[in-house]
């Protein structure tokens, strides 16, 4: 300690990259791709699942929702991609040579979703029960209704816990480095290892990350303000806890 | 589903491999929920305090820690914690270095988490209550330990048994440092026997049959607790 060396970013790992620094901005971007594709995934599914469990008389697809929700949250992340990466491929033939990108990305989103899923079935209940019977009233159908007078409102209450999810999607990413994606983590444990500037390169690496976060809460914030419905007061304590 | 290989679920798997990994986990867990709750608490004090030169190190250490993956500490404890620490603990300092830092690790890392959770949990008491306790001539710290605190605990106490939940399946990260947790156990028993693919399967049933198990508990819990209040 005490002596930096920041010029070990320039030194050639002798591989792919021709320096750390070109390698950990490579590593960064699978960071982001992963992150990304699985908020995709998790938001399509935990929306889909979220729904079906405030669907009125639909008990079996209410118990299906509720299943989904915890199976996928009662196993650990890191288990769940040694799952997806040695067990679902070795048992469903078609998932053989599916590279590993995927795998994590489809073992994060459905991670995520099941937590989101939470997030739009608290968001879609915090709304009075008047909402929906003002659109059955006016002959809307349940699809209809859900489109055009619940769901609206009910994302613009959950953006505050979709944010702090969207920033743990990031976070979260890092376990990838189990399974040899090369994102941001195994950058840095492999720089580590490679040059024993272990400091500087987890430094470089939390700043990253740091600076992920700070953007998508940016990001968020931004998009909250601008959907916002004016004289529509968001409850703050509505949506769930989570990490 | 063909090619699995059901007798390698027996008992000796379990004692060899794995009750070695599952108790290093319930300990990790055990003690980082305490320790996280103790450092917590005085972390949420001092962001509580009013003064600026104990909230604002308090907010940078707990918004910093919220906003690293916890894969990254865990490597950054491993790499910081100096070997000299290590030799405190004489033998066991030296065979168990993973297991020690990650115990460090999570202490530090959950306190973070617990903070924010003891911060709601204290602000939830009604002000009238700190009053009262001044009322009656308390100092800071007995109006803390004996009005605040209790309550703070109790109201927080489904949300803290959730957070120890989470920190439970949290606990199967120190993989990174290659910590022998339930996780590696399970994971050394399939390598052995050549049988990844049912070690892995059975590694889950076994977290989610805990973790479903005690969030159901923790749902009755807060049932009772939400009756009486």
């Amino acid at each position: 300690m005490g002596n930096w060396d920041w010029q070990v970013f320039l030194q050639d790992p002798g591989g792919e990259y021709p320096s750390y620094l070109q390698w950990m901005l490579s590593a960064w971007g699978w960071t982001v791709s992963v992150a990304l594709l699985a908020l995709i995934v998790a938001l399509v599914l935990g929306s889909l699942i979220g729904i079906i469990r405030t669907l009125p008389d639909s008990p079996w697809l209410v118990r299906f929702g509720n299943a989904w929700v915890e199976l996928f949250r009662n196993i650990p992340l890191l288990v769940q991609i040694f799952l997806w990466y040695h067990v679902i491929p070795a048992l469903v033939p078609v998932m053989k040579g599916v590279p590993s990108f995927i795998l994590v990305v489809l073992a994060l989103g459905f991670f995520t979703s099941a937590r989101i899923a939470e997030q739009v079935r608290s968001g879609i209940q915090a709304l009075p029960k008047g909402q929906r019977y003002a659109g059955m009233a006016v002959g809307f159908t349940t699809p209809q209704y859900y489109r055009y007078v619940i769901l609206p409102m009910a994302y613009r209450i959950i953006i505050p816990p979709l944010t702090s999810e969207t920033m743990n999607i990031f976070k979260n990413s890092s376990v990838a480095f189990a399974v040899s994606v090369t994102e941001l983590t195994m950058f840095a444990m492999q720089a580590q290892e490679e040059t024993s500037r272990g400091i500087e390169v987890y430094l470089a690496v939390t700043a990253c990350y740091v600076v992920s976060a700070l953007a998508i809460n940016r990001l968020m914030a931004f998009i909250e303000k601008k959907t916002r419905v004016p004289g529509f007061i968001v409850s703050a304590s509505a949506g769930g806890g989570g990490h | 589903m063909m090619n699995l290989d059901l007798s390698f679920y027996n008992w000796d798997v379990i004692s060899n491999f794995v009750i070695k990994g599952f108790y290093f986990s319930i300990m990790l867990t055990v003690v980082a929920t305490i320790g996280g709750v103790i450092f917590g608490t005085i972390l949420a004090l001092m962001r509580l305090s009013g003064k600026k030169w104990l909230d604002a190190p308090a907010a940078l250490y707990v918004n910093g820690m919220r906003s690293i993956p916890l894969v990254m500490v865990i490597l950054w404890f491993f790499l910081l914690v100096p070997a000299s620490f290590y030799s405190l603990f004489g033998s066991l300092g030296s065979n168990y270095r993973s297991e020690i830092s990650a115990v460090i690790t999570f202490v530090a890392f959950e306190a973070a988490y617990f903070s924010e959770i003891m911060r709601a949990g204290i602000q939830s008491i009604p002000r009238g209550q700190v009053n009262a306790g001044q009322a009656v001539g308390m100092t800071y710290g007995q109006n803390m330990r004996l009005v605040v605190l209790p309550q703070a605990f109790r109201n927080m106490l489904p949300v803290l048994l959730t957070q120890t939940i989470i920190l439970f399946q949290d606990t199967s990260l120190v993989y990174a440092i290659g910590a022998y947790d339930m996780l590696k156990g399970f994971e050394t028993a399939g390598k052995n026997f050549g049988r990844p693919i049912e070690a892995y399967l059975l590694a889950a049933v076994v977290y989610f049959a805990m973790c479903y198990a005690l969030s159901w508990l923790v749902k009755r819990l807060h049932k009772k607790i939400a009756i009486i209040r």
